[in-house]
């Protein structure tokens, strides 16, 4: 049943996790950009978060200037490389192509994207330069997309910006989160270190900001702070057993896939409990990485299912199985996992056997570190509630976005707060 | 039973479809592959005066994802030795006695001329063809276009021909001319059995940008070459037609030449009066098999329509080729937008209200994006239903009952014509027009190339 073999080396793993959107070669981004009709105030413009300009950067493709194409994406999104692959395209920029509504395969907007970012990124091609320094310096708290785009936007206004991240690698979630088919740790490095050269914006790795001191500190020695901070740990659920060895959340799960490859232990029979994006990536990574058996677990119905079809059909194409109106009542296990028990709709009892349980149940919010800060508005959830026209929190010095402010979407509109906020702060300092 | 042979000027093939003199035809090796592949007849290379050919030799214009949508090239006649041209012109009568096989020459002097057509009579051909055409380096020893620039020396020459040759001859005509009439008269004048044209356009077809020289760069230089394939033929259509309706051409048979590819471009051609067609760019692209495409959809044509023979429909189209002044004045046709088929892409829209006449409206609220046509601003020019990328999707619609017909013809015998430049009867009065600072009024929706914020 089981398609993939366990990787046992870096050959191996790369092959059960080939890339889903490929780099384009130069003759397959000549074709696919001379589809595009350049719609008039383009409804795929429209659905992209970030507003980029399509149809100019598709035509640019086209007539072989790729770097000013490269200049258009970059101009309204600072995470236009990652975004071009890893972006659910489908329903955003290439689920609004016209071409759809005549049933006939959209405009490749995404992979045209990252083809033309990429080829500045390997030429190295300085497009932006920091403005003229102003004087003033922005802290920023996570370098995950949201910090790095307000970071780079705040660059090119003139503000010094020094990025607080608590692991030793930028990129957030981009890097410890997302399915290792959608984007390569290089791809996600490369860019930033692209922006990075070019912007010279400091990163001050292996520093967590955790205390009221710190927090103390950021406020008097800059002129405003920008929150980035993502989402927590995979949250705790309080179901029987859930401490038992072999069971683990799905972020850390796949932070350590994207770390470690071929290394990643996991189970022969795995179960993933959730049904939103995460529990699809989670039981996707878990097929390709080996397992025997997959099979997702899901409260309720199919219909009711958090996550995008498209990713709920790659989990199934990759062998995983789906259990529906199964509620997890206990992991079972002497120490170490050995099975869960789960009641159907009927509240009829019944189990699965496994040696692994992934648990994709949400994240944590950040809420201790937030509950820090003076008269920082959040909602019940732990979300940082901001004015969305300049993504400024309730208090004043502090503005925020991405995972932190919308309890977890995608990268592009982490960095689309990122962008917005630097003109929030922009603005609120020129006032 | 459909029969597409045909009798050219005393040339017989057994069907219309030849191969131009070019590169397709620079040897017996390939005619008798084109001859095999379907073709019936083949004009050869240009054969005459000794030549020398430049490395790099073609350029192209390629649109969107189409190549070679325009080609051209600075070759010159056939650099082969005349000998071997001539004995494989008669190896290929050998194997194909029924296949047409015509020379093309060009030579300079009334000696040369007499030469060379005993030479090929002599090998075989079934005719012959006058390169008057070549736009490029031929013309610049007066030969070529440089002859059929100028009607009198054609005439002459043509005249030596038809002292000379006991085959039938064709004069190949330039286009680069402004009245086509001027040489095909000449030509008929001279005595000419039949004519073809066109031959290319002078033409650049690009520079590059690095070395900035013309395409084909030869060593840092470049000159105007010859242009041809699809982009051509409306101009060869447009000559084919001026030389089939005038009187004292009509009756010498054409063969058409141009942006031939498909069996349509074949049908449009012998509409208007071709009943031989030449092709060399779509074979220089996809080599000889496109005949099998161009022969099946004329027979598919000619079965529809009940036509036995090619004669039956050559020229039909000639009648509805008219002057302007000869138009209906109150045919009155609307723009029609089919709601289930459009795709919301609003090119329509930005057309009409760009590059027309502001008869398109968008409706903010609609998700769908359809545009609606205001049809008492519509003035039926067509330009939506060309942009439109959906297939029968605008479609313009006769709203005139037909009871109505005026020309401006007939307005001028009736001296009803506007003849000031204020006239109440002139067309554009009446016409809704927005005044010019509505284009600031108007609030620009079209976000392209804004700020994504507004501060
Ligand atoms: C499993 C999974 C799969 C996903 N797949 C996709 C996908 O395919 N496509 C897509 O577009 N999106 C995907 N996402 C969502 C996407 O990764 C996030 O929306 C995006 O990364 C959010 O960016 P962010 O900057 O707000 O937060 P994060 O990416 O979470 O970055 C926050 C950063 O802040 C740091 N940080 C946190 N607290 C502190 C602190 N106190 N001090 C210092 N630093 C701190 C963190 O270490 C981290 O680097 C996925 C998410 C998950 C969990
Ligand atoms: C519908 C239409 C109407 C035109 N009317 C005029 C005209 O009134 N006067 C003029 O000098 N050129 C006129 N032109 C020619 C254009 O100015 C231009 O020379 C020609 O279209 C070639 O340019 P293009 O093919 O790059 O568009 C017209 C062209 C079009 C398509
Ligand atoms: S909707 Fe599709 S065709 Fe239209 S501009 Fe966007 S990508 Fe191009
Ligand atoms: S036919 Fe011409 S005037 Fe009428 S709607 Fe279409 S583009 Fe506008
Ligand atoms: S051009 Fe055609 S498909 Fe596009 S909006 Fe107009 S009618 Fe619809």
């Amino acid at each position: 049943m089981s398609q993939y073999k366990k990787p046992k080396n870096e050959q191996e793993f790369e092959a059960n996790f080939k890339q889903k959107k490929p780099l384009m070669n130069d003759t397959e981004a000549y074709y696919a950009s001379s589809k595009c009709l350049f719609c008039y105030d383009a409804p795929c413009m429209d659905a992209c978060p970030t507003g980029i300009d399509i149809p100019l950067f598709i035509k640019q493709i086209h007539t072989k200037n790729t770097e000013g194409a490269a200049k258009t994406i970059y101009d309204s999104n600072w995470l236009g490389n990652a975004c071009g692959t890893i972006c659910p395209t489908g329903v955003l920029c290439e689920g609004a192509c016209v071409y759809n509504h005549q049933n006939v395969l959209p405009v490749e907007i995404g992979r045209l994207q990252n083809y033309a970012t990429k080829s500045v990124i390997e030429s190295g091609k300085q497009l932006y330069k920091p403005g003229d320094d102003n004087g003033k310096k922005i802290a920023v708290i996570g370098a995950g997309p949201a910090g790095i785009a307000c970071a780079c936007e705040l660059r090119t206004l003139g503000y010094q910006v020094d990025i607080f991240e608590a692991k030793d690698k930028p990129s957030g979630l981009t890097v410890y989160g997302i399915a290792p088919y959608k984007i390569t740790n290089e791809e996600v490095l490369d860019e930033v270190k692209y922006l990075q050269d070019q912007l010279g914006y400091n990163v001050k790795y292996n520093s967590p900001i955790t205390s009221k001191e710190q927090l103390k500190k950021l406020e008097d020695n800059y002129d405003a702070i920008f929150l980035g901070v993502g989402l927590g740990k995979t949250a705790y659920r309080n179901i029987p057993g859930e401490d038992k060895e072999g069971v683990v959340g799905a972020v850390e799960f796949i932070e350590e896939l994207r770390m470690k490859h071929a290394e990643t232990k996991v189970g022969d029979n795995v179960i993933v409990l959730g049904a939103g994006n995460t529990a699809m990536d989670a039981a996707s990574e878990s097929a390709r990485m080996g397992a025997k058996t997959v099979t997702l677990a899901y409260r309720g119905p199919k219909e009711r299912m958090g996550a995008y079809s498209f990713e709920y059909d790659l989990a199934v194409s990759a062998g995983v199985k789906s259990q529906f109106n199964a509620s997890p009542k206990e992991i079972l296990g002497n120490g170490k996992v050995e099975g869960v028990l789960f009641t159907d709709e009927n509240g009829k009892e019944f189990t699965i056997e496994c040696d692994m349980v992934i648990k994709a149940t949400g994240q944590e919010k950040q809420g201790n570190l937030l509950g820090m800060i003076d008269s920082l508005q959040l909602d019940k959830n732990n979300i940082i509630q901001v004015n969305s026209k300049t993504n400024q929190t309730t208090n004043p010095k502090y503005f925020a976005g991405g995972d932190a402010i919308n309890g977890g979407a995608e990268v592009v509109n982490g960095a689309y707060d990122g962008k917005l906020a630097a003109r929030g702060i922009h603005q609120y300092l020129n006032q | 039973m459909t029969d597409i042979s045909i009798n050219f000027a005393g040339i017989k093939s057994p069907n219309p479809f030849w191969l131009a003199s070019a590169p397709p035809t620079n040897s017996g090796y390939q005619i008798m592959k084109a001859f095999d592949a379907g073709w019936g007849g083949a004009v050869w290379k240009t054969l005459g005066m000794p030549t020398i050919n430049v490395s790099s030799r073609y350029g192209s214009v390629n649109y969107r994802n189409i190549r070679m949508a325009g080609f051209n090239n600075i070759e010159l006649i056939s650099d082969r030795p005349l000998e071997d041209n001539l004995r494989e012109i008669e190896e290929v009568k050998k194997y194909y006695p029924n296949h047409a096989v015509i020379a093309s020459l060009m030579v300079d002097s009334r000696e040369e001329w007499e030469a060379i057509i005993k030479e090929v009579q002599d090998a075989g051909a079934d005719g012959i063809e006058l390169n008057f055409g070549c736009p490029h380096g031929m013309c610049e020893r007066g030969m070529g276009s440089a002859v059929g620039q100028e009607p009198e020396v054609l005439k002459t020459i043509v005249g030596w021909v038809m002292d000379a040759a006991k085959i039938p001859v064709i004069t190949k005509l330039s286009p680069n001319i402004s009245h086509i009439t001027d040489p095909g008269l000449a030509s008929v004048q001279g005595g000419t059995d039949a004519i073809s044209l066109i031959n290319t356009i002078k033409s650049i077809v690009g520079i590059d940008l690095d070395t900035y020289a013309p395409y084909p760069v030869v060593d840092g230089k470049g000159t105007n070459g010859g242009y041809c394939g699809p982009a051509v033929k409306p101009i060869a259509m447009h000559m084919l037609k001026e030389l089939a309706q005038h009187p004292e051409i009509k009756s010498t048979p054409i063969s058409g030449i141009g942006g031939i590819e498909t069996w349509r471009d074949v049908v449009e051609f012998i509409l208007l009066g071709a009943t031989s067609v030449q092709v060399c760019t779509a074979v220089m692209h996809y080599g000889f098999g496109i005949v099998r495409e161009m022969e099946a959809g004329l027979r598919q044509f000619m079965t529809d329509k009940g036509y036995q023979t090619i004669y039956d429909f050559a020229g039909k189209a000639l009648p509805n080729v008219t002057e302007w002044r000869h138009l209906n004045l109150k045919y009155d046709v609307k723009a029609h937008i089919n709601k289930e088929k459009c795709v919301g892409c609003d090119l329509c829209y930005i057309a009409c209200d760009d590059g027309a006449h502001q008869a398109i409206k968008i409706n903010d609220n609609d998700r769908n994006r359809i545009p609606e046509i205001i049809e008492e601003n519509c003035v039926g020019c067509n330009l939506c239903s060309l942009v439109c990328p959906v297939e029968d999707c605008i479609t313009m619609v006769r709203k005139d009952d037909g009871s109505q017909h005026v020309t401006w013809d007939e307005l001028t015998l009736a001296d009803k014509i506007p003849n000031t430049f204020n006239d109440d009867r002139a067309g554009g009065k009446g016409h809704f027009v927005p005044t010019p600072d509505d284009a600031l009024k108007a609030k620009r929706k079209d976000r392209s190339g804004q700020n994504q914020f507004d501060f």
